[in-house]
């Protein structure tokens, strides 16, 4: 079967061919091919969202991240007052798409203080994902009742062995519970569900098959569900993990192309992790979502404790603040949209 | 030439309506309806940011435009009837393009669930405008709950496949009591002007004209093609949409008589 024959019949079976085009010639072709479909699916626009770090208690200790609980950093969660400062501070830029981050700690950020969180925000935002530990369903329901319309969940690695390796404490041993968390949230009744692998734990051709087979499952099973996925690469973190597998610029563009092929109407979301200049060639090739004046610190936008600056889960590459961004996506030829959902419904 | 179409209680002279998502900047969305002097325009409510003094798009749609506010986004009659109501309390008018989709991954609609919120914004005043699947029963249905018009699609949404539900959508044109409209699917100015000839009382596109190089002249476009296909419906003898055998095969009965 030719290459060229999978670009235009991409079925499942021809994924693995899609994702190693072997010539510059047929990653040129997946390229044009992507940006046919993402015009006629999404137009000339790229949302932009912003996450918020509520808190950065974890009782984890995955090896990759900043927040392990073995690492020595200062731990905060916001009180209602800075918490204010911080979103306020966001929605003066405009953003009405909010993420909500924290650590997985049940114990000092329980839901009900997620509630509190949410109590806050919805005033000021259309549109609030939550990128926190993951819930049962019908936690999932109560958040949702208090306003939140998204899920971000990534399961790191799907490879199973690799996954025990590097999560050898804490409730994210659970595999299974946290890979069955997005249909969780879809019988829930979200609206929108991301999901990613964070690129460089595994092999990537591998990774890339397994989330584009779960995010096609799950749009499948949940019609309704507005699918997405995020391709995060492994960031130098506090603890000096890097990456086993590394994930190059060239095969950022195979899978976000594949990914637009095989799936057309699947959002991909493209976080400020990636440096200036590639996100900006990126745009056109499928992204439909970006961050964008981000921060992985809590409080890190308008606290000004020291320790704070000490308190990330990992650097960002992109520190153009949303004014820059929005420019640059009009001078693409795209449209930033801040607003793209309806909060109170 | 008095050519004028009535939708709920408004009379309209230019009948290609314009959807304003995937654009690639506001300024364009006002040139081009400015161009065309669109009369009548949707817009998604999920977008409208009335708080915003930059990137509101109610700003560049001109006032002499009449709003149709997009349900898009919702999935079920309950959410689509929420958002009219929001839409009605911001300001946005009370003429709605009812779009109910359960299904992301071919944005086709769900028939029964608007056909539910249909009945229940027609009873609370709205000008309903229902996005469907071309299905007979159901554009019956509503338009004896009394919408302002149907409006079937061509194809998918933004798949620009043209209409390829012809056959199905000239038996609503037929048989519904209400004004129809092609909403989507519609690729290129042909398409537009396919429908007219067939006898929809307009057009409504969006992602044909968003997503082109110039979308202004692709505006004017459609434009040209929308009002070509109209004179066309008005005034065609024969040919293969109002077919007559030039021999009637029960001729020989009158040449005997």
């Amino acid at each position: 079967m030719s290459f060229y024959y999978c670009l235009d019949n991409p079925p499942a079976e021809n994924l693995r061919e899609l994702l190693s085009p072997k010539t510059d010639s047929q990653l040129e072709a997946m390229a044009r091919k992507a940006q046919e479909l993402s015009l006629k699916n999404f137009g000339k626009t790229i949302t932009l969202y912003t996450p918020l770090y509520l808190a950065n208690y974890c009782d984890n200790q995955c090896l990759y991240c900043g927040f392990n609980t073995q690492n020595d950093i200062p731990r905060k969660k916001l009180n209602p007052q800075e918490l204010k400062q911080e979103a306020e501070f966001i929605a003066k830029t405009g953003l009405k798409h909010i993420l909500i981050l924290s650590g997985e700690s049940r114990t000092l950020t329980p839901l009900s203080y997620i509630k509190d969180c949410l109590k806050i925000l919805r005033p000021l935002f259309s549109s609030i994902s939550i990128e926190i530990y993951p819930l049962t369903e019908s936690e999932y329901r109560e958040l949702i009742a208090e306003g939140v319309d998204g899920l971000t969940i990534y399961q790191e690695t799907y490879d199973q062995e690799i996954y025990k390796k590097l999560h050898p404490r804490g409730p994210k041993q659970d595999y299974r519970f946290r890979l069955d968390t997005p249909q969780r949230a879809a019988q829930a009744g979200m609206r929108t569900i991301n999901i990613g692998a964070l690129l460089g734990l595994a092999p990537w051709p591998k990774e890339a098959l397994w989330l584009l087979s779960h995010a096609r499952y799950l749009q499948d099973k949940y019609p309704e569900v507005e699918v997405s996925i995020s391709l995060p690469r492994l960031q130098p973190q506090f603890n000096n993990f890097t990456a086993t597998d590394e994930v190059s610029d060239r095969d950022i563009v195979r899978l976000i192309t594949a990914a637009r092929i095989f799936m057309p109407r699947l959002g991909i979301t493209l976080s400020t992790r990636e440096k200036p200049a590639l996100r900006d060639n990126l745009i056109g090739l499928g992204i439909t979502k970006m961050s964008a004046g981000s921060t992985t610190a809590v409080g890190g936008r308008t606290q000004s404790d020291p320790f704070i600056k000490n308190s990330i889960q990992f650097e960002i590459s992109d520190k153009r603040d949303i004014a820059e961004i929005k420019k640059t996506i009009l001078e693409k030829g795209y449209e930033p949209v801040l607003k793209d959902w309806i909060g109170v419904l | 030439m008095n050519d004028n179409l009535t939708l709920a209680g408004k009379t309209i002279s230019n009948r290609l309506l314009v959807g304003t998502g995937k654009f690639p900047n506001m300024p364009v969305v006002k040139e081009v309806l400015e161009t065309i002097q669109a009369e009548v325009v949707t817009v998604a409510l999920r977008r409208v940011d009335i708080e915003s003094k930059s990137d509101n798009i109610l700003d560049y749609i001109p006032k002499n435009c009449t709003l149709m506010i997009n349900t898009s986004g919702a999935r079920n009659a309950n959410e689509a009837i929420r958002i009219a109501h929001l839409a009605k309390a911001s300001g946005c008018g009370n003429w709605i393009k009812l779009e109910v989709i359960a299904d992301n991954e071919y944005l086709l609609p769900d028939n029964l669930e608007t056909l539910k919120a249909a009945e229940k914004l027609v009873a609370e005043g709205f000008a309903v405008f229902p996005y469907i699947s071309p299905d007979l029963s159901i554009a019956k249905r509503l338009a004896q709950a009394g919408v302002a018009a149907v409006m079937p699609l061509g194809s998918p949404i933004g798949s620009k496949r043209g209409v390829k539900t012809a056959e199905l959508v000239k038996i609503l044109i037929k048989e519904v009591n209400c004004p129809v409209i092609v909403d989507a699917g519609i690729g290129l100015p042909s398409d537009a002007a396919y429908c007219m000839e067939i006898g929809c009382a307009a057009v409504l596109v969006n992602t044909a004209i968003a997503t082109s190089r110039n979308p202004v002249e692709m505006a004017m476009g459609f434009n040209l093609a929308t009002r070509a296909g109209r004179l066309a419906f008005l005034n065609a003898t024969g040919g293969s949409n109002t077919a007559e055998a030039s021999s009637p095969l029960t001729g020989f009965l009158r040449t005997n008589e």
